[in-house]
């Protein structure tokens, strides 16, 4: 099977380690994987933050970029969602419309990709320990995907899932949201970070590095010792158990 | 109360909510217990999403016909002996219910909780003229005794205060000498109010849904108050905003299970009425009836992008699940409509110039979508906000400077590129051992709370490792 990746700009700007782990996850499960160099970002943080002209721009780049692709899959619940949205962003327009179609129906968040395309949710990965879940709410609600994940960690070898309490709510992260409203944004993160601590975890996992990034950062500020994991590098701890953790 | 509470900018409204742990805490477990009740009452419907899409039917249908419906319904309370009054303005609103007022020489005045009355400032056009107007939700008659403290929240109006807050109250005001049981202070409540009920002359409500083919009003309350208010009284004056209207009973049921169940998560709340002018035959009600029907600014809601915010129920599902909400609580909205559906309409009926600041106050994670029974696309609207406000030039210009800029490189697939290679050297001055340690705004209201990490090398990022990895691949 051919899988373009679609890498999103926090895995470019600093989270290396979880593209990495996505490749050769997809790799080892028989993907053939290509990267189109001239993908963009998604546009979302334009878009969200009320610069339409300015977002359509960079996805009609991501169309075209994978215009020749099969399926496209991304480390980002929230990043594949912005690319479900674009049709009715696109809507009426002559050229773009079907291309964004096109586009969102070949376009996966990557532990999708595995369940719901390659129907596996045993990737023979072996992690030891207990781990909290964070479920984005663009993964959970705009790409409406929520159990994709726990499929593939139930199957994960040696690791325990804590229950999170109020794992519905949101951390606070929401992109621009994060550094318009810093104040509010860190008491929804500062109340996440305390569920998570709660769970008695050693691991805190997501399928968003933009979450991860947020809940971690303030983690690691307040100094508390939970290692924070993308899931694809869950998922690529096979060989190698004390692989992974380049987030945190 | 106007649609404004509080004429101080948003950041201090929004510093004062943060830093009122009580606050927090009631509305943090307020949230907790309602998401639960909510969620069974939902489940025990039985296809809750298939319920969901009939109300959304209803309330798109009956905006689409609203000139008809409207008629329809003030036809059918003139012929049943009521009065009708299309208001166009919150003046002429409260204008029309001072002058019913006068004519009846009535001072002294009853009225349930309604957020319509709120929005055309009736209760300070009806103080002025010397009358006494007494709030008889309880919730509310809590607020009017704190010198009118505004509400917080839509359904639960002193969702912010405490039982002791609520004694301390009662005490000063009212010489309640009792202690801060909820039973004990809710019966002394009730007696005072008794007493209000029975001398009023005129009752005012609002209206949960009018009934267009009966002519008729529908309230859904728990405590009995709206009864009492629109029964007893000889004279009744019902106000509701333009949208809130149903074809027939049987609409009113759909809507009225979806509100009930997420309101409060009840299957029904205790008192669920249908009324009306007062016809032959009939054993009770009032003498005289009076409907307001308000539009202030509504017909250019409905014209606009925003026609979906005017499928709302008021049944607050969004506030009680709303994060945002959750941690500065109702006041810090400024306006008598907070939380996500507070945030869109607020600025509809009173302007960005206010309230430009609401529709930024959402992460936009989707919750208030997910819950809303009649499926208005709330944070999807707030979206839109957005692009108004950028369109209109609203926006700071550092804001517009850095966004134009983050367009830019977005537009390009080698100015990303190259912004992606330069991202790490031009980092280094703010950075201390791999993290972003100081910067500019937006950057300084990330790392005041958060830590950051420095972007990654060119060498070591998932571009240049991509094509060079083992076992290589199609670049």
């Amino acid at each position: 099977m051919k899988v373009s990746i679609f890498s999103t700009c926090l895995v470019d700007l600093m989270f290396p380690g979880v593209g990495r782990s996505m490749v050769e996850v997809l790799e080892r499960l028989g993907c053939e994987t290509d990267f189109p160099a001239s993908q963009v970002c998604c546009g979302q943080p334009t878009y969200n933050s009320g610069y339409l002209e300015e977002s359509k721009q960079a996805m009609i780049n991501m169309m075209v970029a994978f215009e020749q692709s099969d399926y496209v899959v991304g480390p980002s619940g929230s990043c594949v969602a912005m690319f479900h949205e674009s049709p009715h962003i696109f809507k009426g327009d002559p050229t773009w419309e079907l291309k964004a179609i096109a586009l969102k129906n070949k376009s996966f968040e990557f532990t999708q990709f595995i369940v719901r395309v390659l129907g596996i949710t045993d990737v023979g990965a072996r992690l030891q320990g207990r781990a909290a879940y964070h479920r984005s709410c663009h993964m959970s609600r705009l790409l409406g995907e929520t159990e994709t994940p726990f499929l593939l960690l139930d199957r994960v070898d040696g690791l325990e899932l804590a229950p999170l309490a109020n794992a519905d709510n949101c951390c606070g992260f929401g992109g621009t949201f994060s550094v318009k409203m810093p104040d509010i944004s860190q008491q929804m993160a500062d109340e996440k970070s305390a569920c998570v601590v709660d769970t008695g975890a050693d691991y805190l996992i997501s399928a968003d590095m933009g979450c991860l990034m947020n809940i971690g950062g303030r983690l690691s500020r307040t100094r508390q010792e939970i290692k924070v994991m993308h899931i694809a590098e869950v998922l690529n701890c096979a060989a190698d158990p004390v692989k992974g953790g380049t987030t945190s | 109360m106007s649609l404004k509470t509080d004429n101080r900018a948003f950041g201090a409204r929004t510093a004062d909510g943060i830093g009122d742990a009580f606050m927090r805490g009631a509305v943090g477990s307020a949230q907790d217990s309602l998401k639960t009740r909510r969620l069974t009452a939902a489940t025990a419907l039985g296809d809750w999403e298939a319920w969901r899409e009939l109300g959304q039917q209803i309330r798109q249908h009956t905006l689409a016909n609203l000139d008809y419906y409207l008629e329809q319904m003030a036809d059918n309370v003139e012929r049943r002996g009521g009065h009708v009054f299309f208001a166009r303005t919150k003046e002429e609103a409260s204008g029309y219910i001072l002058g019913v007022v006068k004519s009846k020489q009535a001072r002294k005045i009853v009225k349930s909780k309604s957020m319509v009355t709120e929005e055309i400032e009736m209760n300070r056009v009806l103080l002025e003229a010397g009358c006494e107007v007494i709030e008889s939700d309880l919730g509310e008659y809590i607020l009017q005794e704190d010198d009118w403290d505004p509400p917080s929240h839509i359904v639960a109006p002193a969702l912010h205060k405490n039982r002791e807050q609520i004694r301390d109250v009662f005490a000063a005001k009212l010489n309640y000498e009792g202690d801060e049981t909820p039973e004990h202070l809710a019966r002394f409540a009730r007696t005072v109010l008794r007493e209000k009920f029975l001398e009023a002359e005129i009752g005012i409500t609002g209206c949960n849904f009018a009934v267009a083919n009966l002519g008729a009003i529908n309230l859904v309350t728990n405590e009995g108050n709206g009864d009492l208010t629109a029964a007893l009284p000889p004279t009744h004056i019902a106000v509701m905003g333009m949208e809130r209207i149903v074809p027939t009973l049987e609409e009113m049921e759909v809507l009225d299970n979806l509100l009930c169940r997420s309101a409060v998560g009840q299957k029904l709340t205790s008192y669920i009425t249908v009324m009306g002018p007062r016809e032959e035959g009939d054993t009770d009600g009032p003498e005289e009836f009076h409907l307001v029907i308000v539009d202030n600014g509504r017909s250019d809601i409905l014209a606009s992008e925003f026609h979906e915010a005017l499928q709302c129920i008021r049944c607050g599902a969004c506030l009680n699940v709303c994060p945002v909400y959750r941690h500065i609580g109702g006041h810090a909205y400024g306006s008598i409509y907070p939380g996500p559906i507070g945030a869109v309409i607020t600025p509809l009926l009173g302007g960005y110039d206010d309230y430009k600041e609401l529709p930024y106050a959402s992460s936009l994670c989707g919750a208030c979508t997910d819950v809303c029974p009649v499926k208005i696309p709330l944070h999807q609207q707030l979206v839109l906000h957005r692009q108004n406000i950028v369109s209109q030039g609203r926006t700071g210009s550092v804001d517009r400077i850095q966004m134009k800029a983050v367009g830019k490189v977005l537009s390009s697939p080698a100015l990303f590129a190259g912004t992606l290679r330069l991202a790490n050297p031009m980092s280094t001055l703010l950075s201390k051992h791999g993290r972003i340690v100081r910067g500019p705004a937006p950057l300084s209201g990330w790392i005041g709370s958060r830590d950051l990490p420095q972007p990654v090398k060119k060498r070591d990022g998932f571009r240049d490792w991509y094509p060079h990895r083992e076992g290589g691949g199609h670049s």
